[in-house]
């Protein structure tokens, strides 16, 4: 019996571990663009972005998964998505915009100084972004990041919604056989993969810790 | 032919005026101090020729060309403006070093950027870069810095940081150095470390502009002196003239207020 538990929980692992990393490797750029967008100097763009910032962190994830899933079917008669990509695709859009507030708090705190000692000695902005701002960015978000990972581990269980198979639904499927254990094993999974990211974050910001 | 001509600059920041028909010719090798109490808009005028702010009105003529004018917004374009504000370097009061990297790195981080601009870069990039650490290493050597070289910023003082901060601004060689406030956030124990460089600086001759509060240290060390007093230039003439023999009732109740101090 364990092992056949085993092997489903895993199984679902997989597919929450996909949704996790696709979800990150699309949202962390993604949110630096809106970050850019909400600090513009222009001002629709910026109306324009923070109000998308407030919808979607106004609104419950759940809500927007259903809605990504079936609103091009309801509102246009347009074919469904797979329901895996619709919650890449949910997921992507509201931890960028997590993400880009999170970046932006970064970039704003790096002190005014730092990009005027780099206007003065000739370097473009790009090379100011890139060589003086964005490794100091980078060691300040690092706290505020590792909220949102283990966040986003844990909120990968709301696409039950739209039946994608993840660990907590294979988890549930034991409960109509009178089973407890097997949640409480689907939860030490996710202890687990949160428990590998926190040491990796405090590995990162001790690696950081060589300047102030 | 002076190395900095500055005509009739003035500068609002919304209604209020911060600067007003400021005009002053600098020659090469001198050294300009520029006083007056806070609020005078010594650090505007400084930032405004470093083109960190953009005048509304006036010139701004380097070894006789003229790099800002008011009048031409053809001058004012970002692309260029990079370029020109290398006849320039700064210091700044809160040093402003970049934290990540160490102090040669930050002396030698923005010479090594402009080097990727030469035509003869890929060629020699070896040499190119060797030669940049080396002239990194004999500036933190006149800085009295040279053991110095690896450490990151948090690990210097206040005094060891600004003489980094002058060994990077020097780095690009500029036509003009100029100093705001260079001693302003030091311990009144490593003032004197920070002056001395600056001391030596003009003693070979580096054509300077400083602003600052070290009324004794503008005698001895500048050629010059300017006072100023609400966003206009109140009095300027030969330093230990203006400081010890003021001509303007302003300029002598401000000195007066300092040696009472």
């Amino acid at each position: 019996m364990l092992l056949s538990v085993s092997f489903t929980l895993l199984e679902g692992l997989v597919v929450t571990l996909e949704l996790f990393a696709l979800t990150l490797l699309f949202a962390l750029p993604l949110g630096l663009i809106i970050s850019f967008g909400s600090m513009s100097r222009w001002l629709p763009l910026r109306a324009v972005v923070k109000t998308i910032v407030w919808i979607v962190r106004g609104t419950p994830l759940m809500l927007q998964i259903m809605v990504v899933f079936f609103g091009p079917g309801l509102l246009f008669g347009l074919p469904l998505l797979p329901r895996f990509t619709a919650a890449v695709v949910t997921f992507v859009i509201n931890y960028a915009c997590y993400f880009s507030e999170i970046f932006r708090g970064g970039i704003q705190s790096v002190p005014r100084g730092q990009q005027e000692a780099g206007l003065v000695l000739g370097m473009t902005r790009s090379q100011i972004f890139f060589k003086v701002t964005l490794l100091q960015v980078i060691k300040r978000i690092v706290p505020p990041m590792g909220n949102e990972f283990i966040t986003l581990v844990k909120d990968t269980a709301l696409v039950r919604v739209i039946s994608v198979y993840e660990i907590t639904w294979m988890g549930e499927t034991y409960i109509k056989q009178g089973m407890i254990w097997p949640l409480f094993y689907t939860a030490v999974f996710y202890l687990l993969v949160n428990g590998i990211l926190t040491l990796l974050f405090g590995w990162f910001e001790r690696k950081m810790d060589y300047f102030k | 032919m002076p190395i900095l001509d500055v005509q009739h600059i003035e500068k609002h920041f919304g209604e209020t005026r911060v600067l007003e028909d400021i005009s002053f010719s600098l020659e090469q090798g001198q050294a300009l101090a520029i006083i007056g109490s806070s609020g005078s808009g010594k650090t505007t005028l400084l930032r405004c020729i470093n083109f960190l702010e953009t005048p509304d009105q006036g010139k701004i003529v380097v070894n006789g060309e003229t790099l800002f004018d008011a009048a031409d917004p053809a001058t004012q374009r970002e692309r260029e403006v990079r370029k020109k504000r290398l006849h320039f370097g700064l210091v700044f009061q809160s040093f402003n070093l970049f934290p990540q990297y160490t102090a040669l790195d930050n002396i030698t981080l923005a010479p090594r950027l402009l080097a990727q601009e030469q035509p003869d870069f890929k060629a020699r990039k070896k040499e190119i870069l060797e030669e940049i650490v080396v002239e990194g290493r004999e500036l933190l050597r006149k800085m009295g810095l040279s053991d110095r070289a690896d450490h990151y910023p948090h690990q210097l003082s206040g005094g060891q940081q600004q003489r980094v901060a002058i060994a990077r601004a020097l780095a690009l060689k500029p036509d003009i150095l100029c100093f705001d406030e260079p001693t302003s956030a030091l311990d009144p124990e490593l003032t004197g470390e920070v002056l001395k460089v600056i001391r030596s600086l003009a003693e070979q001759k580096t054509t300077m502009m400083i602003v600052t509060h070290e009324m004794a240290f503008a005698r001895d060390v500048a050629d010059q002196v300017i006072f100023m007093d609400s966003g206009v230039i109140v009095e300027q003439g030969e330093a230990r003239q203006v400081i010890e023999h003021p001509k303007e009732e302003r300029t002598r109740q401000f000195l007066s207020r300092y040696s009472e101090n």
